[in-house]
């Protein structure tokens, strides 16, 4: 059972329509506007661009796409759209009630 | 429409033109036609893109089923901004021959790559995951 998933499903929905870079666990690396998320973390992205050098053509067509979660390694976040004491308390308030 | 707003959902990209990028390396374009909870898809008049370069040739595959946990990613298509000023269309002959001597290239720098370091007593360790991607 996914434990923290809640708590980061919650918080990826709260940056639906901001800008974010999504980085694959095959180094490939796509911007896009967060269009939505779900229970595992799948991702769907709107106006895609590639960001690094296009050593991947296939994706010149395609404007948006749904990124399967289990493949991504990072989702690059700006600094001012993400309160980190919010998210500290949450994760905090959710570490106690698995305890119990 | 959506049933769960902000919720990630292929319900809407249904009987629209897609392209599959999948763990071992392929690219498959098709018609997505069906979906589940675990993003298995069923692909219709799919087609096998291979890319060497800039040149890409496609290849007729039928009816795909996709097991879910193979998918890396799943974009639309969008027919508007096609590229066909960047990437130049080849027989399949002429992409697979092309496929076959960049495969042959990789062998060769990895088995050099694997002598030098045999020669200053390292190994890298067999990768546990068969990921091509």
């Amino acid at each position: 059972m996914p434990l923290l998933s809640g708590l980061f499903y919650s918080f990826f929905k709260s940056l639906v329509g901001k800008d974010v870079v999504v980085e694959l666990k095959n180094d490939l690396s796509i911007c896009g506007t967060l269009h939505s998320v779900d229970q595992y973390l799948n991702i769907k992205l709107t106006d895609i661009s590639v960001t690094d050098p296009e050593k991947y053509p296939h994706m010149l067509s395609v404007k948006n796409c749904f990124i399967r979660g289990s493949v991504v390694r990072y989702v690059q976040l700006p600094a001012d759209e993400v309160d980190t004491q919010l998210l500290q308390d949450a994760a905090r308030k959710e570490a106690l009630q698995q305890k119990q | 429409m959506n049933y769960m707003p902000g919720t990630a959902s292929l319900i809407d990209d249904i009987d629209k033109k897609h392209l599959v990028l999948l763990r071992d390396g392929r690219t498959l374009i098709g018609f997505l036609r069906s979906i589940d909870q675990f993003a298995n898809l069923v692909f219709h008049q799919t087609v096998e893109r291979i890319h060497v370069g800039k040149k890409f040739g496609d290849i007729p595959r039928g009816i795909f089923i996709v097991r879910g946990e193979n998918v890396v990613l799943l974009g639309e298509i969008d027919i508007d901004k096609l590229c066909d000023h960047i990437l130049q269309q080849v027989s399949i002959e002429e992409i697979l021959e092309e496929q076959r001597l960049q495969q042959q290239a990789k062998q060769k720098t990895e088995k050099a790559k694997v002598t030098a370091l045999k020669d200053r007593g390292l190994s890298i360790p067999k990768a546990d995951n068969l990921d091509e991607y």
